[in-house]
């Protein structure tokens, strides 16, 4: 396969994956504003900066509308939602003849949903109208992605995109809501007082795992318990370890086809990553640090990204005629 | 003639037809139908009136529904458009084509004669049969190609001829494609689109296939891979998304099984070219190349473009890569040097042509040109390297102030202009946006196939001028296209 449509179905997953989660997490937030007093609420749009990496967001303190524009409806900021979208789109109309007709059409209806949205006239409902229609376009996307193309080369960048983007963006996720509602994990039973419960919920929810949690664990949310199942959860489709089996097994498939010692470098990387995944226990990782445990799960899906890159996209010529 | 055959029936599609003043495809005379169309003409008149109009808007949905659509330069909100695609075919006579096959290949064989001969020996300039001068002004003639070899001695491989009908009936050549020529899909889909419609008319008149078209032009390219490589690696280079006819290239690509491929997808290292792909670099033997010589190599020619191949021209020169077309052919397809054709065919083959020219007046050459400045209402002055349609004027139906302009213009620049009498196309009847049948003007591109064997695809793309009474056909005018017919006798 050429590297450059690797490239593009890579991006234009990782963008709409990223679409999602963006959609998915203000929506959360927007949901949280009603019934949270005011001192929960100060501040908030600054934790949701630091979320979603927006560092813009993290240094101003910004009002809710100012906040969700550059989130959601900005094209120009690189972060928003609509930026994402397009930047999917753009990236799928280059390789418009590999996916099926059904994604192509699936994420062009989507790009014209969004590109007429005009938050200045959308009230709090609106909001998140156009919000779920993200998350649910994306998701259509993805679904017809599964059952409509090949699960060949090309689909495999899709799924590495997808779940490499959604690994960092968990890890993230959970970092910045340990930094922000401090535990005491020397109390491993303890559960969140009563204004930062819901908060907890948030955080789950943010990552589509409430429901999936209270399935084993009840509802009382205590924080050891929401870390383990986001963290180290094997069946949970948006856990870090879930999504990094997924970039491991992606990325074992491609190199099948296209076997080179830079594609081993990668692999390498990814499976090491995935055994420490596979062979932890979250009391192991609290008790080393979880807020610095998740940095460095981003830095090796950093390494991924660039190991993966150098491996199958933008190698050295020189270096690829050496073997 | 009784009114069966005579089409005289109440509710005829063609009773409100009107002759056109130039040859008409399909009518002899009022309501006398040529023979070949009868078949055609019987199954238009047992259709109920409403039919042809669902089975139009039937066809249009499915080239909307498949995507095959141009992109419209210049305009910024729904650029991309589908073809016009009018319904009634353009028939054509085995025995009529039998005559522009023959004439085709006749021509095609000469022109490259004349690319190989210009870029090595020069044999014609010293004989002096085409002038040196003429061909060393001409913008298209590549000083990088002189002494440089192609596979075969086949330089223009991938060729579109466009011919009109005159008013006796015969064809005549009207230009020569033989850079980078398009519509072949145009051919390939229509005909898709005419099966379903017309499934049994088609079988009825025994109307020769024109499926095996991706197929010859992929053994043609096979054929042409440098050093005669077995099973050669072959990809298409194409601008990109943004290109009007990414379209066909992408159809083309698929068709034949090959990848589709962008600038940025090639490399060249040690003047030998390969494309990045996921396993590492693979070395591409041929090049289909949808893109002007101006734009093949950065380094060699326009530096400011960005869909080329740094490098690319030397690979080429150094013979580990074939382009397709070769470098430079458009030194023989310039308006010019189309004057000389006839000549060339003789000095090369000995043969008279089989398809003639239409008469063109050299700018350069005084006579011609006070002759035609002197009537410039009556004729046609075309850039000769221009091509879509631009940069020509039509006399009849030109304003005083573009005469003065384009006046001007020949007399500045000589070089760059000839001048032909304005043809009357031959028409055929259309199904217009009133559903109504009237006629207008077309004319025929043959695509012609030059490799190890020489392949002409039977028919070609007819292109129709949609606008009433106007003779411009080229789909960024508003014209737009017929499947074509050729009949088995």
């Amino acid at each position: 396969m050429l590297s450059r449509v690797a490239d593009s179905m890579y991006w234009l997953s990782r963008y709409l994956e990223r679409a999602e989660h963006t959609a998915r997490v203000a929506g959360v937030q927007l949901n949280l504003v009603p019934e949270q007093p005011a001192e929960m609420n100060a501040g908030r749009w600054v934790r949701v900066g630091q979320s979603l990496g927006i560092e813009e967001l993290g240094v101003e303190r910004l009002g809710m509308s100012k906040a969700l524009d550059m989130i959601a409806y900005n094209p120009a900021s690189r972060t928003s939602v609509v930026h994402c979208v397009m930047s999917a789109r753009f990236n799928a109309r280059q390789v418009r003849e590999e996916i099926s007709s059904e994604m192509w059409e699936q994420l062009n209806r989507l790009y014209h949903q969004v590109v007429v949205a005009a938050p200045d006239f959308l009230s709090d409902a609106d909001h998140l109208a156009f919000l779920d229609q993200v998350k649910e376009g994306a998701q259509l996307f993805m679904g017809m992605t599964d059952s409509t193309m090949t699960h060949g080369e090309g689909w495999r960048f899709i799924e590495l995109g997808r779940y490499l983007e959604r690994a960092q963006n968990v890890a993230r996720l959970l970092e910045s809501h340990l930094a922000s509602f401090k535990v005491d994990f020397d109390n491993p039973g303890e559960e969140p007082d009563a204004l930062s419960y819901p908060e907890w919920i948030g955080l789950l929810k943010s990552a589509t795992a409430f429901e999936a949690y209270c399935k084993v664990y009840t509802p009382a949310v205590v924080p050891r318990l929401a870390a383990d199942f986001l963290v180290l959860s094997d069946r949970f489709p948006h856990s870090i370890r879930f999504s990094l089996d997924r970039v491991y097994n992606a990325l074992t498939a491609i190199t099948e086809n296209a076997p080179s010692q830079r594609a081993q470098s990668v692999v390498r990387v990814a499976g090491r990553q995935r055994a420490m995944l596979s062979y932890s226990q979250i009391d192991e990782l609290i008790g080393q640090g979880l807020e610095a445990a998740l940095a460095s799960m981003r830095e090796e899906c950093a390494a991924v990204h660039t190991g993966l890159n150098e491996a199958f996209i933008g190698y050295a010529v020189e270096a690829a005629l050496g073997g | 003639m009784s009114a069966a055959n005579t089409g005289l029936k109440r509710l005829s599609p063609f009773k409100n037809y009107t002759l056109p003043d130039c040859w008409d495809e399909m009518f002899a005379a009022p309501f006398q139908v040529r023979p070949h169309y009868a078949a055609l003409q019987e199954r238009m008149e047992s259709m109920a009136p409403d039919e042809m109009k669902r089975r139009k808007q039937a066809a249009d949905l499915s080239f909307l529904h498949q995507g095959i659509t141009f992109t419209v330069y210049g305009k910024s909100e729904g650029t991309e458009r589908i073809f016009p695609h009018d319904l009634l075919p353009r028939i054509i006579t085995a025995a009529e084509w039998a005559r522009i096959e023959a004439g085709l290949i006749q021509r095609i064989t000469a022109l490259n004669l004349f690319l190989g001969d210009i870029y090595h020996e020069q044999r014609i300039l010293n004989d002096k049969v085409v002038p040196r001068e003429l061909v060393y002004t001409c913008p298209h003639f590549r000083r990088e190609m002189r002494g440089v070899s192609v596979p075969r001695n086949a330089y223009a491989n991938v060729v579109g001829t466009d011919l009109v009908r005159v008013e006796d009936g015969s064809f005549a050549v009207l230009e020569d494609n033989l850079r980078v020529p398009s519509g072949v899909s145009y051919m390939l889909t229509s005909r898709q689109v005419m099966k379903r419609i017309f499934p049994a008319l088609l079988r009825e008149c025994k109307v020769r296939p024109i499926d095996q078209y991706s197929r010859d032009l992929l053994a043609t390219l096979q054929s042409l891979a440098p050093g005669g490589r077995v099973n050669p690696t072959i990809a298409l280079l194409t601008p990109g998304v943004f290109n009007s006819a990414y379209f066909e290239h992408a159809y083309l690509a698929r068709q034949m099984g090959i990848e589709l491929v962008e600038g940025r997808d090639l490399v060249v290292h040690d003047n030998v070219v390969y494309m990045r792909t996921t396993a590492g670099l693979r070395r591409v033997d041929v090049i289909y190349r949808r893109i002007d010589d101006d734009f093949t190599d950065p380094l060699s020619f326009r530096r400011d473009s960005i869909l080329g191949v740094p490098g690319l021209l030397n690979a080429y020169r150094a013979g580990n890569i074939t382009l397709s077309n070769a470098v430079g052919t458009g030194v023989a397809d310039d308006k010019a040097v189309y004057a000389y054709v006839p000549a060339i065919i003789r000095y090369y083959l000995d043969q008279d042509p089989i398809l003639p020219n239409v008469e063109t007046f050299l700018m350069t050459d005084a006579k011609h040109r006070e002759h035609v400045l002197a009537r410039l209402d009556k004729m046609v002055v075309k850039a000769v390297g221009e091509s879509g349609g631009y940069g020509m004027l039509i006399g009849p139906q030109s304003t005083a102030g573009e005469r003065d302009a384009f006046r001007e213009r020949v007399l500045a620049n000589p070089r760059n202009y000839i001048a032909q009498p304005t043809l009357k196309l031959s028409a055929a009847p259309c199904m217009v946006d009133s559903f109504e049948i009237e006629p207008r003007h077309v004319d025929l591109r043959p695509y012609v196939l030059f490799g190890e064997k020489v392949a002409v695809a039977p028919g070609g793309l007819t292109r129709v001028a949609l606008r009433k009474g106007s003779l411009v056909v080229n789909s960024s005018q508003g014209g737009g296209s017929k499947d074509t017919w050729v009949l088995n006798d």
